[in-house]
C-alpha cells in the first residue's frame, strides 16, 4: 500500500542562485512575516513571469527538497490544515492575463493568477460571465478558486467549477507542464484532469492556466425573500422550490440564532418569464411571508467571514431533504454548549456554518461532535477557519475507503511530497 | 485459457455466467464499431459486486487482462476485447436500487439501460438528462465509461455532470466508494476522473445519478435553410442573443434524405435543417422562441415549423436520433466520426470537409450538435469497391485532423477507445499524455483493465515520470511512436 510522501526531515536550503538564474532579481525575495501560511514561516517568495519559469522554479525546489506553497490572492491560505513545512511561496501575481476570450464560442482561457473580478470585467464587455460567485472576487484568483473548489449560490443552476472548467495546464514538481481538456465545451479525449486538480488544494500540481465555458449575463434578475416559521418550514419552502418546475438560479436559507430562518430565491431571464414564475413561487412559499429584499442577500455566505477572527467557520454537505434535521442538531448542540451559530445553506445541501463564543473548547467540541454525525448521514464537514486559540482540529475528516487511492494519485504526481505538504486530507 | 482459471471463474459465476464456446464468444468480438474484432478467451456475466470482485481478483492474481462491457453500443471500440483476456459483461447487473425524489437522485447498477432511468422517474415529473442517440439500449455503466453526452448536453451537461457517486471495483479487486449522495466529498475528485476513463481504471458496480425535474414546457422548432453556413449563422445569432437552448441540432441534405428514408420524419427537403429546442417556464420559452424564429428568418430560413404536439416533437427527434442508422439506407457502409470544433470554425471546417469529400470521391453526410460544435460526419463508402474503405478511413482521419487544427477535439462523446488512440498524440503533447497516465498508474499499476485503449503507448508504471526516454521496444525498432 502507498504511504504518505513527505518532505519532512529533509534538510533543505533555498538554492537562491538557481532560482535567480531562472528570473530577474526582483522576482525572488526573502519571505517576510506577512507571507506566513497558517503560522508557518516560509523562507522565500518566487514570482514567475511565465509558465516555464514557474515549472523551472518548481522543479528546482523539488530537487532541492524544498516544500512549495502556491499562492494566488492569499484569501484562503488558512484553509486546509497548516502545512508541515512551507519553504518557498510560488506567487501567481504576474501570471494574471486573460489569454483569450472567444466570446462567440462562449469560452475563455485565463492565467491562474488573474483575479476573478478582473476576468469577469473582461467577459462582461461581451455580456458574458463564468457562472460562479466565489468568495472575495476582487482579490481571489482563478487558481485559488479552482484549488479550493469555491463555488457559490449560482451552483444550483449552473453547476460547480468542475462543471464549468473545460481545460487546464498544471506544472508538476518534476518540471512537467501538462495540459488536458481543451478549448471546446464538449471533449472526452483522455482523462479529465481539470476535475482532479479542482479542489486538490494545490497538492498535485500548480494550476497555471484554465479554460472555462461561459454563460450569458442575465438581462434581468430578481430576488425574493420569505420569512419562514422555523427550521422545518424553511426546509419545506426550499424543497418545494427545488422540487418545482421553476428555473431559479439561486436558492438559500439563512439561519441565525433566535430568529426565524429566511429563504432567498433568485430568478434570471426575461421580464415575462420572471413575472410568471413570481406567482408560482409565492404560492409555493405560502404561508411564509414575503419580506423586502435585495440582491445583497446573496452575499450572506461571505458575510459569515466578517469580523470572524474569534469564530470558526465550516463548510458542510448534507442531503437537501436533511437540512432541517441538520440545523436542528446544530441548534441543540450549540445551545447546550453555549456557542452562538449562524449558517447559510443552499438548495444543493451545501452549507456554511459560523460558530463563536467565549469558549474555544466548546466551539471545538461542536465541530468535533458534528463531523461524525454528518459523515454517518453520508455528508461531510470541512473546517475552513478556526480561532487561533482553539485546540487543533483536522480540517477535512475522513477520505473513506478511497483514501489509499488518493494517496497513490498523490505519489504519482508529487512523489516527494513537495506541494503543500500536510495541508490536504489525512495528511496529504 | 488455463482450465484451472476457468474453473475458478465458473465457481464464481456458475455455468450460466460463463461463456467459452467460440460460437457464443463471437457475439462479444466487437462493440458498435465493427471494423475491429477480437475474440476473447471467455465472457463472464456477474450478477453482483461480490462476483465482479471475485473475477477481478483472479484476473489480478493471474495477470489476465479484462474488458468491461455494457450493452456494446459504443462507437470507438472501447469494449473491444483483448485477445488473451476476458470480457466482463455487466448486463445482468441491471437493477435500479434506490429512487430518492426528495433529493433528486437514483442509485443504479451499471447494466441498467439509460432510458429505463427516465422511464422510472417520469411519473413524478423527473428525467435523467444525458440522452445519447442509443439511449433505448445503452447502459449507464457504458455511459459512465464513455462520459456520454447526447443532444441535450448543451444545457444539461454530460454524464459526468450527473454522476454523484460511484462504487468501484479497482483492478486489484478492492472495493472503493467515490463521491456520494452529497456534494463536494472531501479529497480528490476521483469520481470525476473515473467518468470518461473508458474502462481503463476499474469497473463501476453502483452509480448514484442526479435526476432532473422536467421543465414546465418544451418547444421544438424546425427551420429549413439553403446551406449549412446559413444555418450556422442562425446558431451564432441564437448564442449571441444570450440564449441557452436545451438543444441545437443541424443536419445537412444527405443526412435529411437518410432520416426521411428511414423514419419519415416529415422533414422539409433543404440544404440544412436546424432543430432548436427551448425548455423552461412557459412564459420564458414563448418569448425566446419568438426571438429564435426571428433570428432564423434573418439568417435566410425558408420554412419554419414549431412542433405543435408532443407526438410531433417526438417525430422530429426520431428523425435526428435515427440519423446514424438511417445512413445505412443510402450507403452500404459508413464511418461515424465525432470531432469537435469551436462553433465559430463551422463554416471553414464544413467547406474543407466538402472539398476533401469531392477530392476523394467519397460522400459525407453531416449531423451536428451545432450548439456545442460537436460534428458527426458520416463518411459513406462501399466495401465491395476496392480501395474505398481505405479512402474512407483516410478521409475520416483527415476530418479529425481538421478538428484539431481548428482548436477542437477528436472526440466529443464517443470516446477514444481503440479507434482514435493514434490520434491522441496529434491532439496532446507527450507530457500531457504522460501526465494522464500517472492517474492510470495510481488506479491500475499492472494495466489489466482495458489495457490497450485511449493511449497510443501504455506507460510502464515503474517508469520514472518526467522527461521522455525511448521505450526499449522503440529502441529495438519493434514499436513506433505515433
Amino acid at each position: 500500500m502507498a504511504s504518505l510522501p513527505t518532505a519532512i526531515g529533509r534538510e533543505a536550503a533555498v538554492p537562491w542562485d538557481d532560482l535567480r538564474a531562472i528570473v530577474s532579481a526582483e522576482q525572488v525575495r526573502s519571505a517576510g512575516t506577512g507571507d506566513r501560511i497558517a503560522g508557518v514561516q516560509p523562507e522565500a517568495v518566487f514570482e514567475p513571469g511565465s509558465e516555464k519559469e514557474l515549472a523551472a522554479a518548481l522543479h528546482c525546489a523539488d530537487d532541492a527538497g524544498l516544500s512549495v506553497v502556491p499562492r494566488g490572492g492569499g484569501t484562503k491560505t488558512s484553509w486546509g490544515n497548516p502545512p508541515k513545512r512551507a519553504d518557498l511561496i510560488l506567487s501567481m501575481a504576474r501570471l494574471n492575463q486573460v489569454i483569450e476570450h472567444a466570446w462567440a464560442d462562449l469560452t475563455v482561457s485565463v492565467e491562474a493568477g488573474c483575479t476573478f473580478q478582473q476576468l469577469q470585467n473582461t467577459l462582461s464587455q461581451h455580456g458574458q460571465r463564468i457562472a460562479v460567485d466565489p468568495l472575495w472576487p476582487e482579490r481571489a484568483t482563478i487558481g485559488g478558486i479552482l484549488s479550493t473548489n469555491d463555488s457559490g449560490t449560482l451552483r444550483i443552476r449552473y453547476g460547480g467549477l468542475r462543471d464549468l472548467i473545460i481545460g487546464m495546464t498544471i506544472a508538476l514538481p518534476d518540471g512537467t507542464l501538462a495540459s488536458s481538456g481543451g478549448k471546446v465545451v464538449k471533449n472526452v479525449a483522455g482523462y479529465d484532469l481539470p476535475k482532479l486538480a479542482t479542489g486538490a488544494l494545490g497538492t498535485l500540481g500548480v494550476i497555471t492556466r484554465a479554460v472555462f465555458r461561459l454563460h450569458s449575463l442575465p438581462h434581468n434578475l430578481r430576488s425574493f425573500t420569505f420569512e419562514t416559521r422555523d427550521l422545518t418550514d424553511a426546509n419545506r419552502v426550499m424543497l418545494a422550490v427545488q422540487g418545482s418546475k421553476l428555473a431559479h438560479t439561486g436558492l438559500q436559507a439563512r439561519y441565525s440564532e433566535g430568529r426565524a430562518p429566511a429563504v432567498d430565491v433568485r430568478f434570471e431571464g426575461t421580464d415575462a418569464g420572471i413575472a410568471a414564475q413570481t406567482e408560482t413561487l409565492r404560492k409555493l412559499a405560502a404561508p411564509a411571508a414575503e419580506a423586502a429584499t435585495s440582491d445583497v442577500v446573496w452575499q450572506a455566505r461571505q458575510e459569515l467571514w466578517s469580523s470572524a477572527e474569534a469564530a470558526a467557520i465550516a463548510k458542510f454537505s448534507v442531503l437537501p431533504a436533511s437540512v432541517a434535521e441538520t440545523c436542528g442538531r446544530i441548534r441543540l448542540l450549540t445551545d447546550s454548549l453555549g456557542v452562538h451559530w449562524r449558517a447559510v445553506v443552499q438548495g444543493t445541501g451545501l452549507g456554511w456554518l459560523r460558530l463563536e463564543g467565549s469558549s474555544t473548547n466548546a466551539i471545538h467540541q461542536v465541530l468535533h461532535t458534528l463531523r461524525p454525525e454528518f459523515e454517518k448521514m453520508g455528508g461531510s464537514l470541512v473546517v475552513l477557519h478556526r480561532p487561533a486559540a482553539m485546540p487543533a482540529i483536522d480540517a477535512w475528516g475522513s477520505g473513506g475507503d478511497a483514501f489509499p487511492l488518493m494517496l497513490s494519485v498523490k505519489q504519482q504526481f508529487d512523489p516527494r511530497g513537495t506541494l503543500n505538504p500536510g495541508r490536504f486530507i489525512e495528511g496529504i | 485459457m488455463d482450465a484451472r482459471i476457468l474453473q475458478e471463474f465458473r465457481a464464481i459465476v456458475e455455468d450460466r455466467g460463463l461463456i467459452t464456446s467460440q460460437e457464443e464468444l463471437k457475439t462479444y468480438e466487437c462493440d458498435g464499431l465493427t471494423n475491429f474484432r477480437v475474440i476473447p478467451q471467455a465472457v463472464l456475466l456477474p450478477r453482483s459486486t461480490e462476483q465482479v470482485q471475485g473475477i477481478v481478483r483472479v484476473c489480478h492474481r493471474e495477470r489476465v487482462p479484462f474488458v468491461a462491457r455494457g450493452s456494446g453500443t459504443g462507437l470507438s471500440g472501447g469494449a473491444l476485447p483483448v485477445k488473451d483476456g476476458v470480457v466482463i459483461s455487466l448486463a445482468r447487473m441491471n437493477r435500479i436500487l434506490e429512487i430518492d425524489f426528495a433529493n433528486a437522485l437514483v442509485v443504479v447498477e451499471p447494466g441498467v439501460i439509460n432510458l429505463e432511468v427516465t422511464g422510472r422517474v417520469t411519473p413524478q415529473g423527473f428525467f435523467y438528462a444525458p440522452d445519447p442517440s442509443s439511449q433505448s439500449i445503452c447502459s449507464i455503466g457504458g455511459n459512465v465509461a464513455e462520459n456520454s453526452g447526447g443532444a441535450h448536453c448543451l444545457k444539461y451537461g454530460f454524464t459526468t455532470t450527473h454522476v454523484l457517486g460511484l462504487e468501484l471495483v479497482l483492478p486489484d479487486g478492492s472495493l472503493v466508494h467515490l463521491g456520494g449522495k452529497t456534494l463536494d466529498a472531501p479529497g480528490y475528485d476521483l469520481s470525476g476522473v473515473f467518468v470518461g476513463s473508458e474502462g481503463t481504471l476499474g469497473i463501476a458496480t453502483k452509480i448514484t445519478l442526479r435526476i432532473v425535474k422536467r421543465p414546465e414546457c418544451i418547444q421544438t422548432l424546425l427551420a429549413a435553410f439553403n446551406s449549412t453556413s446559413d444555418a450556422g449563422a442562425a446558431v451564432s445569432g441564437i448564442i449571441a442573443a444570450g440564449m441557452l437552448p436545451a438543444a441545437i441540432e443541424m443536419m445537412d441534405n444527405l443526412a435529411i434524405q437518410a432520416a426521411e428514408a428511414a423514419v419519415h420524419a416529415n422533414y422539409p427537403d433543404c440544404g440544412a435543417l436546424l432543430l432548436v429546442e427551448l425548455d423552461g417556464p412557459i412564459a420564458e420559452v414563448e418569448v425566446l422562441m419568438r426571438q429564435v424564429d426571428e433570428i432564423c428568418r434573418k439568417s435566410g430560413a425558408g420554412e419554419i415549423r414549431v412542433a405543435q404536439t408532443e407526438a410531433e416533437r417526438v417525430l422530429v427527434w426520431k428523425g435526428r436520433k435515427a440519423a446514424f442508422a438511417a445512413v445505412g439506407r443510402i450507403s452500404p457502409n459508413y464511418i461515424v466520426q465525432d470531432g469537435v470544433i469551436p462553433r465559430t470554425a463551422l463554416p471553414r471546417v464544413m467547406t474543407e470537409i466538402e472539398r476533401l469529400s469531392a477530392e476523394a470521391g467519397i460522400r459525407v453526410a453531416n449531423v451536428f450538435h451545432a450548439g456545442d460544435g460537436n460534428l458527426h460526419p458520416l463518411v459513406l463508402y462501399d466495401r465491395r469497391i476496392e480501395g474505398q474503405e481505405h479512402a474512407a478511413e483516410v478521409l475520416a482521419n483527415r476530418i479529425l485532423e481538421l478538428c484539431i487544427e481548428a482548436g477542437g477535439s477528436i472526440t466529443g462523446e464517443h470516446g477514444v477507445g481503440e479507434e482514435k488512440k493514434m490520434m491522441m498524440s496529434k491532439m496532446y503533447a507527450e507530457p500531457d499524455l504522460e501526465t494522464m497516465q500517472r492517474v492510470r498508474c495510481a488506479f491500475d499499476p499492472e494495466q489489466l483493465s482495458n489495457p490497450t485503449k485511449i493511449f497510443p503507448r501504455p506507460r510502464l508504471c515503474g517508469e520514472q515520470p518526467g522527461e521522455y526516454r525511448p521505450h526499449p521496444a522503440e529502441l529495438a525498432g519493434i514499436a513506433e511512436r505515433f
